[in-house]
């Protein structure tokens, strides 16, 4: 499993009774763009929150990156190189850029404990670095967060994911709250990404975004994983069919 | 820059529309109170604001009253320092005036002398233990630990039992207010050490309040600590998952708050050669209020000490101009209060502006 980024085996989890997410399989190769779909509550998020360590799971396995996991919360599993951009951007408003870029991991020039100098121009060169890769434009770095638009600032919380050497970044509806030029600046950005073999999950509730952009479409239905198919094998009647349960049953992924 | 550049998907972005520093409205307001206050005074009173009018003194401003004004808020703007920063982190402190209180008590009472005018000290509280004539660093080292306890008591409980800073602070503030009382039983503490006197001597408290500002404007800029206060205090699940620790870092803000107030507590001290339970009554309200004036943002994330500062000249000019004006201390009071208000008012209008997209 030497290019397999991401796997579950029988992910379940169960909120007292009620069964979110009921052994999901799931595998992301390399540099492979994945989108998660399916109707509100059937277990999209659910799924995140578990792979992401948001939440513990009730039972199932979890590989990534060649090795099991079991992340005890999201920091650790973003120590471990997973980058999550949630539905609610966790940006500090009140911080500019690189700021938040670096929140929580900022280079110091001088090690003082808490009152580590910061080393701002390193911060500054890397976020530009880091822009310029994702190809977002923020034409002010030093304006703070609270000054932008939606979509400036769910590029700014993307171009974080990519800023430190992430293994696979996930995307929580990126441009559920958008407008249209907006969510075209967002999908480009997750272009640039699938350009430089980035693995990705998208979280999605667009069917034209999702066909546009990803490799395969997974389906979740009523907490169960119920489609499986890649992007070439299917059209949007057939994924809207899966979502609603006009057709049932695993649809497996034909062997290339 | 002043060019608007393009971005992808039609982002563009205006320098020119850029929001001046809050600190520049603040200084604005300064400059134009002093001027009203010049103005009245040049009509009403025939005399001069801010400039020198004796003709035996040769110079160009009235500098005793420049004096009077930064000496005047030097004290509680060395309180100010630490609420700002409590401020930011999205936090408030109640108890800093009553820490004044019970850290001048108690500091006061290992800086005093043995003999005065020849006879025992009669308001020694140590001398039957010997602990007088002590040098100065023993004094300022309670004084420091005085704060310390006082921060650290507010910080876990604010940090671990997740009581709102206001109940927590307003706990501190009864408590130690009743420690200052219960400390000489009332009883005022007096003839203290000539190296401890020397500490609030003449323009000594400026001297420490301007430093420790410097000192503070420096850290909450090009510090992870100052980055880690306006993160907490503009979002603080955001800081959260970025792996701040939050509970740290809040212990350590009210630490600083607390210690800074004891520091005042022995400028003031010494600077009045004497301490009293009732000290530092009101300062915490005045301290917010100069952080408030001078752009800190009640619902954190936003401010700096530079403000801070202006916010505390602000508030010396205000008290120095109605004694110039000849107005009763009275009118000086309910001033106060309108303009503590009136400047949380215009930070409420400012978000509500800037959340609309203005």
């Amino acid at each position: 499993m030497s290019d397999i980024v991401l796997k579950t085996e029988n992910l379940t989890k169960h909120y007292g009774g009620v069964h979110a997410l009921q052994e999901a399989n799931f595998e992301l190769r390399k540099g492979e763009h994945v989108a998660i779909m399916g109707d509100n509550g059937a277990g999209k998020s659910t799924f995140v929150r578990q792979i992401t360590g948001v939440e513990q799971r009730t039972d199932g396995k979890i590989w990534f990156d060649g090795k099991e996991v079991n992340f005890s919360g999201p920091i650790e599993a973003r120590e471990a190189g997973i980058e999550t951009v949630f539905q609610n951007l966790a940006l500090a408003d009140d911080l500019d850029v690189p700021s938040n870029l670096f929140l929580g991991r900022e280079k110091v020039l001088f090690n003082l404990g808490p009152f580590s100098i910061l080393d701002r121009k390193a911060m500054r060169k890397a976020t530009e670095a880091a822009l310029v890769r994702t190809a977002v434009k923020i034409p002010n770095l030093s304006s703070t967060i609270r000054h932008m638009s939606g979509g400036q600032r769910q590029c700014v919380a993307i171009a974080r994911t990519a800023t430190f050497a992430s293994k696979l970044i996930i995307m929580d509806e990126p441009t559920a709250a958008l407008g249209v030029q907006e969510t075209a600046q967002v999908e480009n950005i997750i272009r640039t990404l699938k350009e430089n073999g980035e693995p990705l999950i998208l979280v999605s509730h667009n069917m034209r975004q999702v066909f546009d952009l990803v490799d395969r479409i997974v389906v979740f239905r009523r907490g169960k994983i119920v489609a499986n198919l890649r992007k070439q094998d299917t059209d949007g009647n057939d994924i809207v069919a899966y979502i609603t349960g006009a057709k049932t049953g695993q649809a497996e992924l034909q062997a290339a | 820059m002043a060019q608007t550049s393009h971005g992808v998907g039609g982002l563009t972005y205006d320098a020119k529309k850029r929001p001046w520093p809050a600190e520049f409205n603040v200084l604005l307001a300064l400059v134009i109170l002093v001027g009203l206050f010049e103005l009245i005074g040049r009509i009403f009173l025939g005399d001069s604001f801010l400039f020198n009018t004796r003709p035996n003194v040769d110079a160009i401003f009235n500098e005793q009253r420049l004096q009077i004004i930064i000496l005047q808020v030097s004290i509680v703007g060395i309180i100010a320092i630490g609420v700002t920063q409590v401020i930011i982190c999205g936090g408030i402190d109640l108890s800093s005036g009553s820490v004044v209180g019970a850290t001048a008590m108690i500091a006061m009472s290992f800086a005093q002398v043995a003999t005065v005018n020849g006879n025992p000290n009669p308001k020694a509280m140590f001398l039957a233990y010997g602990w007088t004539d002590l040098p100065v660093i023993v004094p300022l080292f309670v004084a420091v630990a005085c704060g310390l306890i006082a921060g650290l008591v507010n910080g876990l409980l604010i940090a671990y039992t997740r009581i709102p800073p206001f109940i927590a602070t307003l706990g501190m503030m009864v408590t130690a207010r009743g420690i200052a009382k219960w400390w000489s039983k009332g009883e005022p503490i007096s003839f203290p050490t000539e190296g401890f006197a020397a500490i609030g001597k003449g323009l000594m408290p400026v001297i420490i309040f301007i430093s420790l500002a410097i000192l503070f404007q420096l850290i909450l800029t090009y510090t992870k600590y100052g980055k880690h206060c306006y993160a907490i205090g503009s979002n603080e699940d955001a800081a959260r998952m970025s792996g701040i620790k939050i509970a740290n870092h809040k212990v350590l803000v009210y630490v600083i708050a607390g210690i800074l107030a004891s520091l005042a507590a022995v400028v003031l001290c010494s600077k009045n050669l004497t301490a009293q339970s009732g000290m530092g009554v009101m300062y915490e309200l005045d301290a917010i209020a100069m952080a408030v004036i001078g752009g800190v943002s009640l619902s954190g994330g936003r401010g700096s000490i530079i403000g801070t500062v202006i916010g505390s000249l602000i508030f010396g000019v205000i008290i120095s101009g109605f004694t110039f004006l000849r107005l009763d201390a009275y009118y000086q009071e309910m001033v106060k209060g309108v303009i503590i208000v009136g400047a949380v008012v215009l930070d409420q209008w400012r978000q509500r502006r800037r959340a609309i997209g203005a």
